[in-house]
């Protein structure tokens, strides 16, 4: 029904670990994630949105974290990417939400990560991003992008 | 235009992935920020960097390009060979550097 919101309750959810500068492993949840949006036949926009909403955040956690998990929460209406990790935490939000700005270490750089793009870039493809965290604990990273219905009122392929 | 195709006359070493070669290329896309490639990359593009490691297979694996080119001679890790192996995604060499790797295959397409 128009106007109706959609259910929070995910029908879907998928979480994976993430150990901090495991390079090896990372890309794979990401990954398999992806497989699991596009397998439930949703629109390639919304697909490719995720993909990168969801690779950013794991590689923040690769990064710059000890270790985290990364949660797809896939309903009707939405995807909601949860990324949980134990950090070093981020002492200015704004600053890191700037195109650009890093804090990661030289050598993470030269492999053509930490160009200050990750959580813009986030933000960049979800439709709402919240981020809470606290220094020398951890951070939170939240982003939903939504699913828009076929053809407006109608339920898919109606 | 199919990855053989270039593979062929840009003459470029086919160092992993050869179960990828007969994917359908539509454009390119050159970089060596990961970040920016995930948001920019386009399904079917071939992907010129000077990254050598194994992320770049992920990445690949994710925007769905056609391939990897590497240019400038850059080595890859055999990692990342391994990676692309069993993904089946094309790595290609070349010494010819990102600049005259991007011109050809902008002339081809």
């Amino acid at each position: 029904m128009p106007g109706t919101p959609e259910s929070e309750n995910p029908v879907i959810t998928m979480s994976f670990s993430v150990e901090g500068r495991d390079f090896k492993a990372s890309g794979e949840p990401s990954r398999r994630i992806k497989r699991t949006l596009e397998q439930i036949g949703l629109d390639w926009s919304v697909v490719r949105r995720a993909s990168v909403v969801f690779y950013e955040a794991e590689m923040n956690i690769v990064i710059h974290a000890r270790r985290g998990t990364l949660r797809a929460e896939i309903s009707p209406g939405r995807v909601v990417m949860v990324a949980e990790d134990e950090g070093p935490g981020i002492p200015d939000v704004a600053l890191a939400m700037r195109e650009g700005f890093s804090t990661a270490p030289a050598e993470i750089r030269e492999m053509g990560f930490g160009a200050g793009m990750g959580l813009p870039n986030i933000k960049k493809h979800s439709d709402s991003m919240e981020i809470e965290t606290e220094v020398g604990k951890g951070t939170r990273v939240v982003a939903v992008i939504n699913v828009p219905r076929a053809g407006g009122a109608k339920t898919r392929g109606g | 235009m199919k990855v053989k195709d270039i593979v062929e006359r840009l003459g470029l070493e086919v160092v992993a992935g050869k179960a990828g070669l007969s994917r359908e290329v539509a454009g390119g896309y050159c970089g060596d920020l990961l970040s920016d490639v995930m948001a920019r990359a386009k399904p079917k593009d071939l992907w010129v960097t000077i990254q050598g490691h194994q992320n770049i297979v992920a990445v690949a694996v994710l925007t769905e390009v056609a391939g990897v080119i590497i240019s400038g001679s850059v080595e890859p890790e055999p990692a990342t060979l391994e990676r692309a192996e069993r993904e089946g995604v094309p790595i290609l060499r070349t010494p010819l550097s990102a600049f005259e790797v991007c011109g050809k295959l902008y002339a081809m397409l």
